[in-house]
């Protein structure tokens, strides 16, 4: 049951980037596109998320045994209300204007699918320390998003960061951007750019991924064979393209068609395999 | 015109392969019409020529320049986007002059001279190329814009009188100084009021308002040119109008319940939005009956927005509202073709969808 620093490390990595829960995955909408309106209470709302998704991923994999498949959604959602309560409880006695200003969505974290997610399907299969890696990860790429569109929505929205004036006395700010199809708006241009910033570093690394494989088609069956094994296992962020189970021969005429094929299409087929292959991996560990 | 492009090129490179075939085959339709969308788009510019004339009038050249820098950054947008992203470059169809025009005439005359140019940017760039540009937008570009555009309200809802005199290159134009604001017509009929204003002076378009809804006659002519040119149909304005004045005598207030209608007929966007954004191809439903059924709905959403809403005028907020329903209304109201039986639909859809 030992566990690579390594790993626990890339996993940090794909909560905030590679599996961002907010602009790839997509979740936990409702909280990101209501509480967005100023960066106080993005940070806020972040952070409340991110100590309810680590607890209740901590404990939730300490009982992963103990609980019954059966009512396993009912158990982690009494968990995470346990943890909400505290949140609750520290937000209304230290920070009461954040309490004012977050309302309703405090009590909301309860449903929030990021949480209920993780839990499913990280943390009931994996043991405690990457259950509660992935928890600061999500939740800290979750807050990352909320702050990055927070900072948006406020600074040209209402001219201010953080409650501080910070644009030029003419400007006049876009109302728009504060009220709720604004939200949806920037939301939409943010995912985007994110979709063309992955896409554009996918490309380089496959690219890279590509030189070594051309390099290795030099060597012989076997020692090619070994190596594509070797990369399926040190490689968790998801570029092999090549499937260990498959002989040699397989592979070349795959490598063939996907060069025929658009660099795109190609490149979304492997990843979508990658991805299946990643997640099994780790839930082997 | 972008469409005719598209086609155009496959079609050359087949013809380079077969050059000397004897017979030409295509797919259909073989029967063409002379149309172009350049053809249609300057036809609607011909028809909101007479409502441009008539705010120079009425609100002086101050309209003429919100509305001009309105059109060129409408089209300078539209150059831009596609120059950059390396697209077929669709500036001469005149679609984006048509919606900066429409732009200019859904500001008041007093908005300052970069209002337009957001206004644009939002409906061009956001609204229109995003979405794949000409034919593929799925709300009108000008009334999302105008939408948008109220998040500066005091611009958007500041009114100068009739024949005030405003400086036609003044950045901005300072209410207290140079403006006295006036109402609308509809902030009258809003609070159940008739408007100060005549019904003639409505008509003829000696009112506040923003810069090309004023003249209903001249509008109304301008509708009827396009009627005439066969580029809309009557079905969207008719059924429009009507609805808002029918249920306008229904909900009429105590009083004189004709003129309360008529007011409200003449008073507000109405008939700019019902001629000339209602009835865009993009955003209209395609065959008549859907086209009566989206003008009612036009119609009764105005008249509920303007009587229960926050806003005093309608027109824009419900034609934004019917273009998200025009794909079910197409859907719903389908024909059925030749030698299919009018059973129950759903074996009509199976059937449309095996074949």
């Amino acid at each position: 049951m030992r566990v690579k620093v390594k790993e626990l490390f890339s996993q940090l990595k794909s909560g905030l980037l590679d599996q961002n829960p907010t602009f790839v995955q997509l979740l936990g909408l409702c909280p990101t596109l209501a509480t967005t309106t100023s960066v106080p209470n993005a940070i806020g709302m972040g952070l409340a998320a991110t100590f309810v998704l680590t607890c209740s991923n901590g404990l939730i994999s300490l009982l992963r045994k103990f609980i019954p498949k059966e009512v396993r959604i009912a158990g982690y959602i009494v968990i995470i209300s346990g943890f909400v309560s505290m949140v609750q409880m520290i937000i209304k006695a230290y920070f009461p204007e954040l309490d004012k200003s977050l309302g309703v969505f405090i009590p909301l974290i309860v449903v929030n699918c990021i949480i209920l997610a993780r839990a499913e399907a990280y943390a009931s299969k994996n043991p405690v320390l990457p259950s509660l890696i992935d928890g600061v990860g999500m939740g800290l790429g979750f807050t990352v998003a909320l702050v990055i569109i927070a900072s948006v929505r406020e600074v040209l929205g209402a001219g201010t960061f953080g409650g501080i004036k910070i644009t030029p006395a003419g400007y006049e700010p876009i109302q728009m951007l504060i009220m709720p199809y604004g939200a949806f708006i920037t939301l939409g241009f943010l995912i985007a750019a994110v979709n063309f910033i992955r896409k554009n570093s996918e490309n380089i690394k496959k690219s890279k991924a590509d030189s070594e494989k051309e390099a290795s088609n030099e060597n012989s069956v076997l020692k090619q064979e070994s190596e594509e094994m070797e990369i399926n296992d040190t490689d968790s962020s998801g570029i092999v393209i090549v499937n260990p189970n498959k002989d040699s021969n397989a592979s070349d005429s795959e490598e063939s068609v996907s060069d025929k094929k658009d660099a795109d299409k190609s490149e979304t087929v492997s990843e979508i395999k990658d991805d299946g292959d990643d997640k099994e991996g780790e839930t082997d560990v | 015109m972008n469409d005719e492009k598209k086609t155009a090129t496959p079609s050359k490179k087949s013809t380079e392969k077969t050059e000397k075939a004897l017979y030409t085959v295509t797919s259909s339709p073989h029967i063409k019409a002379q149309d172009t969308s350049r053809s249609i788009m300057i036809d609607v510019l011909i028809a909101l020529a007479p409502a441009m004339i008539w705010a120079v009038y009425v609100f002086g050249f101050r309209s003429l320049t919100i509305t001009l820098i309105s059109v060129l950054s409408c089209v300078g947008f539209e150059f831009l986007y596609q120059k950059l992203l390396h697209k077929p470059i669709t500036i001469l169809d005149f679609s984006a002059c048509v919606t900066g025009v429409l732009i200019g005439f859904n500001l008041p005359s007093t908005a300052p001279l970069w209002l337009p140019i957001a206004g644009s940017f939002f409906a061009i760039v956001i609204v229109k190329q995003l979405f794949g540009g000409i034919g593929k937008n799925i709300v009108n570009p000008t009334l999302a814009a105008r939408v948008f555009l109220f998040s500066w309200t005091t611009h958007m809802t500041t009114f100068a009188k009739p024949f005030e005199k405003l400086s036609a290159s003044a950045f901005t134009v300072k209410l207290s100084e140079d403006v006295i604001a006036t109402a609308t017509p509809m902030v009258y009929l809003n609070q159940g009021a008739l408007p100060q204003q005549s019904l003639l002076e409505m008509f003829l378009g000696i009112r506040p308002g923003v810069i090309g809804e004023v003249s209903v006659l001249l509008l109304l002519a301008g509708g009827v040119y396009l009627l005439i040119r066969k580029v809309i149909t009557w079905h969207i304005p008719v059924a429009y109008i009507l609805t808002v004045g029918l249920v306008s005598i229904f909900t009429a207030p105590a009083g004189n319940a004709i003129d309360y209608s008529l007011a409200q007929m003449m008073g507000g966007g109405l008939i700019l939005g019902a001629v000339f954004m209602a009835t865009d191809y993009t955003t209209s439903p395609v065959n008549n009956t859907a086209r009566l059924i989206f003008g009612v709905g036009c119609g009764l959403l105005t008249v509920f927005i303007r009587i229960f809403g926050g806003y005093s005028e309608g027109v824009s907020f419900s034609i934004l509202i019917m273009n998200l329903l025009v794909y079910y209304l197409d859907r719903f109201t389908k024909p059925i073709a030749f030698g299919k039986r009018k059973s129950n639909k759903g074996a009509e859809v199976k059937e449309n969808g095996k074949s």
